[in-house]
């Protein structure tokens, strides 16, 4: 690349970087501005002040949401890591009758659109009497195709001799499964743990429906609550409420984004 | 061949063939308990309650959803010449034409960009893609301020720019378009990463024989990258529609559905329905149609997809 062209791609990279970033930092600047100035409509805080941060954690009970948040995400990434794997050891190294039909099937739940869904799964949350608990806002998502999927691609990379061998040694499948496949697949696992970490995170519509108890709430549904409570007045609390909200992911993002990448890719394309 | 002789070999076959049969069925059994869990919630809050949904669409409900009579398909005739369901329709179809097609060139011209070997493209990588680790809510309410009518930064840059404010999120002409240049910031980040690895994917000699034959970047852009990339493209635009079509939580904070049900759309609507309203009936039917749209989406770009992607 020419001299020219390097700069001009420097230049159209900065001005993209400077428009998809900007939300974000926007609410950074905003979270830390005085309510009056938050009014003026400035950019930049006179003075960073954390008076917004010590009123959000006072009048909403945040630290709680986000405790429940971390809790609930932690258990549907365990859960969609562990029955991920378990499904996709099956379809490769367990030959039995009508895996490659029980295969499709789990695919094809990736085409039906969850919402399709949510009302018949509330009534069945309400009846197991798994409304405001951890239970009902997690074992629902436990079951994962896509992750399935993903796994299963990487678990295909092990050699066969492998499993042959551990067979003639009379080593069981599930000791198999556990001290070769799991750890050969660490990189892949871990990959998965993220997005999924990420999305359990972000949800937003099942919580909205199935908590109305602040013990248990997450931090999303948190946050609209504050958007909507206090809307008017204290936008800067509202903000500190949203950078609380995006620290963690936007953190687990930035230290794992090249993973990630090629972690979904392999599954998406191959 | 003697008669005991070819009584034992009988024999031992036919006790192969049953332990073969024993080893078939334990390795099934096997199989499937590793997969139990998988199924079992699938069964549970997967087929069940789409089973359930198709069933609910058909009855008419109390408020807590339980069936009382049978409306055989009075909800979806009902639906159909209801003109707030023809208004959710419409809002979900222009939904999906504002936030698809342009969503995805913005995230493909930005991953041409960082595709470019240069020093600190990693930076530019890891900000491309940081919308992914926004979510819906947080991100929703962030673009409500900026789209505040008194001081949101949308309305300071039109006046900068010597144009007439706009009341964003409040008038009907305009508030369908706000969600969407929301929800295309949403979104860039996992498109702008998966395309990115698609074009991390092609195989880097066909660039440099294009470079020895001397073509152009555009024609090289034309002739090699698109065509590398479409199985990557096939996969994106897929998601991208179904995840328009089930838009919900930008919706729910900066919108409610209005105004005048501009912004409506499909999956809102089924909730407000079911959960504000509690006609289960009719956010059943709607439910059923959202699933036969999606399936119709999905199978026709399979059916395009096998003719036009091209495949390594």
């Amino acid at each position: 690349m020419s001299w020219g062209q390097k700069l001009f791609t420097y230049a159209l990279l900065l001005i993209a970087a400077a428009i998809m970033f900007f939300p974000i930092i926007y609410a950074f600047l905003i979270s830390f501005m005085q309510g009056g100035e938050v009014l003026q409509g400035n950019l930049w805080p006179e003075e960073f002040t954390l008076a917004n941060y010590i009123n959000a954690f006072e009048k909403v009970p945040l630290l709680t949401y986000l405790f429940n948040s971390l809790i609930v995400s932690f258990l549907i990434m365990l859960g969609q890591v562990i029955f991920s794997s378990l499904a996709a050891f099956a379809f490769v190294f367990i030959p039995f009758k009508g895996r490659n039909v029980l295969f499709f099937i789990f695919i094809s739940t990736m085409m039906i659109p969850w919402e399709a869904t949510m009302v018949p799964n509330f009534q069945t949350v309400q009846m197991l009497g798994w409304l405001n608990s951890y239970t009902g806002l997690t074992v629902p998502f436990f079951a994962m195709a896509f992750g399935t999927f993903l796994l299963r691609q990487q678990f295909k990379t092990i050699p066969k001799e492998l499993y042959e061998a551990s067979q003639v040694a009379g080593i069981s499948n599930f000791r198999f499964f556990r001290s070769v496949v799991m750890p050969v697949s660490k990189t892949s696992l871990v990959t998965l743990g993220m997005y999924c970490f990420l999305t359990a995170w972000n949800m937003y519509l099942w919580p909205l429906l199935v908590t109305n108890d602040e013990q248990v709430r997450t931090v999303q549904i948190g946050l609209k609550q504050m958007q909507s409570q206090e809307i008017s007045t204290e936008w800067g609390v509202v903000m500190a409420g949203v950078v609380m909200v995006i620290l963690p992911t936007l953190l687990l993002l930035f230290l794992g984004q090249k993973r990630l990448q090629e972690g979904l890719t392999k599954g998406a394309l191959k | 061949m003697s008669l005991p002789q070819a009584q034992q070999e009988t024999q031992s076959f036919v006790k192969q063939r049953w332990l073969g049969n024993s080893r078939r069925f334990a390795s099934l059994l096997e199989g499937l308990l590793y997969l139990l869990p998988s199924i079992l919630l699938f069964t549970v809050f997967l087929f069940y309650p789409l089973m359930k949904t198709l069933y609910l669409s058909f009855f008419y409900s109390d408020a807590q959803g339980v069936p009382l009579s049978f409306a055989g398909f009075d909800h979806f005739v009902q639906l159909f010449s209801s003109s707030s369901f023809m208004t959710s329709m419409k809002a979900t179809l222009l939904f999906v034409l504002y936030t698809v097609p342009p969503g995805i060139i913005l995230a493909l011209a930005l991953a041409l960009l960082a595709n470019e070997k240069l020093r600190g493209i990693g930076f530019f990588r890891t900000i491309f893609s940081s919308t992914m680790g926004m979510s819906v809510a947080a991100s929703s309410v962030i673009w409500m301020f900026m789209y505040n009518p008194a001081i949101g930064i949308a309305n300071r840059f039109l006046t900068w720019a010597g144009l007439s404010e706009i009341q964003w999120l409040l008038d009907p002409g305009w508030a369908l378009i706000s969600v969407s240049i929301a929800t295309i910031w949403m979104n860039t980040g996992f498109t702008f990463m998966i395309l990115l690895g698609g074009l991390q994917n092609i195989d880097s000699q066909l660039y440099e024989s294009a470079k020895i034959a001397g073509v152009s970047r555009f024609y090289s852009l034309r002739k090699i990258t698109l065509p590398m990339l479409s199985p990557t493209l096939f996969f994106v635009i897929t998601v991208s529609m179904i995840n328009a079509f089930q838009t919900f939580g930008q919706i729910d904070i900066l919108t409610k559905g209005g105004p005048m049900e501009t912004t409506n759309v499909i999956v809102y609507a089924i909730y407000k329905d079911a959960f504000i309203n509690y006609n289960v009936g009719s956010a059943s039917a709607q439910a059923v149609l959202l699933f036969f749209g999606i399936l119709i989406v999905t199978l026709i770009q399979f059916k395009l997809g096998e003719r036009k992607v091209h495949y390594q």
